[in-house]
């Protein structure tokens, strides 16, 4: 497992953002926005409701296009920006009927990851939970079912968005702690949120200008 | 012209706002041409056209009935057309033109039906036969009205529209069935008899008026996908400029 | 496990905890031709002649019944987010998708001709030719109305237009699904022409779910 790690950290060093802008339906939300984060680094999105941090994470992610600019990873590489990132939005692709254990099997084998998942689930503090269906548990356990995602298989890029709803001050400590470690691997995260969120050097952008 | 003037001359043709104005200037001659071919049309379909020594009165049906037979498969084709300017050049007036082609695509589709259904009683003794030709004419329309369904049922312009290119293009299945069901299967229906690689099989007397109806219908057509492009633009401005008033709502009303 | 069969997985498990699919399906199927000798009174020679008939009709409204949420519930909760992600292409999840809906819902019917061909009197010797029709015609419904459920996918009520647009696409397997399983029944046609022509528009209508499946659910967006 470590082994895929440090292969899939290697492949990126950056994430450059080139003038990119973004309309939903007839808003545009923002236009000529530039930004770079290197390896080892994480960003900060805040902004007030509506000004678009949802839709630039997934711009980055490649669920949805940009009217203009461009985002790339750098180096280069053969793989498409999709496939070196995990997007963690806030509809949380669980399904009730199936059990904890099974949403990381499946999610593992469909991302090519390499974990076990009981492992994955002792860090996310939910391994008394692995044979629970997943309807059952409580919107902070759902958070971190979700966010186990990250760890099911290891890619560089981290997008999350509003990662720490509903989840209580252990938790949010657990997941600040996660990121780190992931930057400290050489892995890149941004993190779109209003809360406040204790990782170590990041860098905060703000977008949307003024509240409405 | 340069492929690069010509580029950039067809995109300007492509500005909704130059659309607007070429298209506003041309509609009242192109629907006054429109209405004059197709009266002088229906005038000689009705009184100089001799009647068929068969079917006698009844064959007066069939210049209505034969171009809204090929306006419906073209109008369709125009549509998927459309819908590759949508999926593949993004065109900004593709996702227009398809969604005002489909209800006259529809219409010309329906008084195709109902014209043959008229003919068939006096000719064949009866209104409907599942026939190939009917049956595939009348998945047409079905397809139509699932096309028009989808267009009502997503609200967000650019989306139906790609939606709508995929179903059409989908549809388009259905197109050469249509066309080639008369010769592929031994239906009921005649086959083709004015398109035909040894010329129409047609006396004059009959092929004219035919003709000019067929002209007729087709400038009737053009100019209801111009107006109705006309209106959907302009709709869509409505809509954008009462979402940006919602947002701003200190900027002074519409 | 590869993703592919990872995702076949998960939908046929899914299926079975939820009973959305499987039984269920098999249960609609079993209604509508039960429905059919009512309707037409128990006129034993007339529901012989017309049993492959009733059998693929009722595939097609088995298959159109429970196919708007497809789609629909990935797309709600965010799994189709988790699909796109995959480096496995989405024109490979959707066919991945369409086999796990077929084995819980096109494949049971077809294995169950023999009991309700039964009940519309087919003859004997048409049991084993229908079943097969059925088996090959199957999945391309199943595929054609994946498109439908593709497209229809962001809609809170997408079952009825689902049905709309995608009825008259199926009419080609309608049309070659019946008239084989009637060749076998005697007739002038032999029984594999129409049998080919339909697995043709099967496998026609799978590549056709893939890319178009794909460049819709692309278009959500």
């Amino acid at each position: 497992m470590e082994a895929a790690l440090s292969v899939a950290h290697v492949s990126v060093s950056r994430l450059a953002v080139r003038d990119l802008a973004c309309r939903r339906g007839e808003r545009l939300l923002f236009s000529g926005l530039s930004f770079q984060v290197e390896a080892g680094q994480c960003l900060t999105v805040v902004g007030p409701n509506g000004a678009g941090k949802t839709s630039l994470l997934r711009i980055l992610a490649g669920l949805l296009h940009p009217v203009a600019g461009e985002v790339a990873c750098e180096p280069a590489g053969e793989a498409e920006p999709r496939e070196l990132c995990h997007f963690v939005g806030t509809r949380e692709a669980i399904k009730a009927s199936l059990t904890v254990r099974e949403h990381v099997r499946f999610w593992r084998d469909l991302l090519g990851g390499t974990a076990d998942p009981d492992a994955v689930l002792a860090e996310w503090r939910l391994a008394p939970q692995a044979d629970l269906p997943a309807g059952y548990l409580s919107s902070g356990q759902r958070r971190r079912l979700a966010l186990a995602r990250l760890s099911a298989a290891a890619r560089p890029i981290w997008l999350l968005d509003e990662p720490a709803n509903a989840l209580d001050n252990a938790a949010q400590a657990a997941l600040a702690a996660r990121i780190e470690a992931h930057l400290a691997a050489g892995g890149l995260a941004v993190v779109a949120t209003h809360l406040p969120i204790a990782v170590k050097g990041a860098r905060t952008m703000v977008i949307g200008g003024a509240a409405p | 012209m340069t492929a690069t003037g010509l580029a950039a001359s067809f995109w300007n043709l492509a500005n909704p706002t130059r659309f607007l104005a070429l298209s506003g200037r041309v509609l009242p001659w192109l629907a006054g041409l429109a209405a004059l071919v197709t009266a002088a049309g229906l005038y000689m379909a009705f009184f100089t056209a001799p009647p068929d020594y068969q079917q006698g009165d009844t064959v007066r049906i069939m210049f209505v009935h034969v171009p809204s037979a090929w306006l419906a498969l073209f109008l369709y084709a125009m549509m998927s057309l459309s819908a590759l300017g949508t999926l593949v050049w993004r065109h900004p007036l593709a996702d227009v033109s398809q969604k005002a082609a489909a209800p006259i695509g529809a219409a010309f589709t329906l008084l195709c039906l109902i014209t043959g259904a008229l003919w068939g009683k006096p000719m064949w003794g009866t209104y409907w036969v599942w026939d190939a030709r009917l049956t595939s004419v009348f998945v047409l329309f079905l397809i139509y009205c699932g096309i028009l369904a989808l267009w009502r049922s997503i609200d967000d312009p650019g989306r139906a529209a790609r939606a709508v290119a995929i179903l059409t293009l989908v549809g388009f299945v259905n197109i050469p069935i249509v066309k080639f069901s008369v010769d592929w299967w031994n239906t009921l229906h005649q086959p083709a008899s004015v398109f035909r690689l040894d010329g129409p099989a047609i006396h004059p007397t009959i092929l004219v008026p035919l003709l000019v109806m067929a002209v007729g219908l087709s400038l009737v057509a053009i100019a209801l996908h111009l107006s109705g492009m006309r209106t959907e633009i302009l709709n869509r401005r409505v809509r954008t400029l009462t979402i940006l008033q919602a947002d701003h709502p200190s900027e002074g009303g519409i | 496990m590869s993703a592919f069969a990872a995702l076949v997985r998960r939908d046929l498990v899914l299926a079975a905890r939820i009973g959305g699919g499987g039984y269920l399906s098999l249960l609609f199927f079993m209604v509508v031709v039960a429905l059919v000798p009512f309707a037409l009174g128990p006129d034993l020679n007339l529901l012989s002649r017309i049993g492959p008939a009733i059998l693929w009709l009722a595939a097609v409204m088995a298959t159109l019944i429970g196919l708007d949420r497809l789609f629909q519930a990935d797309e709600e909760d965010g799994s189709l987010d988790v699909m796109l992600g995959a480096s496995l292409p989405l024109e490979l999840a959707i066919l991945a998708k369409v086999l796990a809906h077929w084995l819980t819902t096109g494949l049971p019917l077809a294995l169950c001709v023999p009991l309700f061909g039964l009940l519309v009197a087919l003859p004997a010797e048409a049991m084993a030719p229908t079943a097969l029709t059925l088996l090959i015609g199957t999945p391309g419904l199943t595929a054609i109305g994946a498109v439908g459920a593709a497209l229809t996918a962001t809609m809170r009520r997408g079952g009825l237009i689902l049905a709309v647009i995608v009825a008259p696409l199926m009419v080609p397997s309608l049309i070659f699904g019946v008239s084989a399983a009637n060749a076998a029944m005697g007739g002038t046609v032999p029984f594999t022409t129409p049998l080919a022509i339909l697995g043709a528009i099967s496998l026609v209508a799978l590549v056709t779910a893939a890319l178009a499946g794909a460049a819709a659910l692309r278009g959500g967006e």
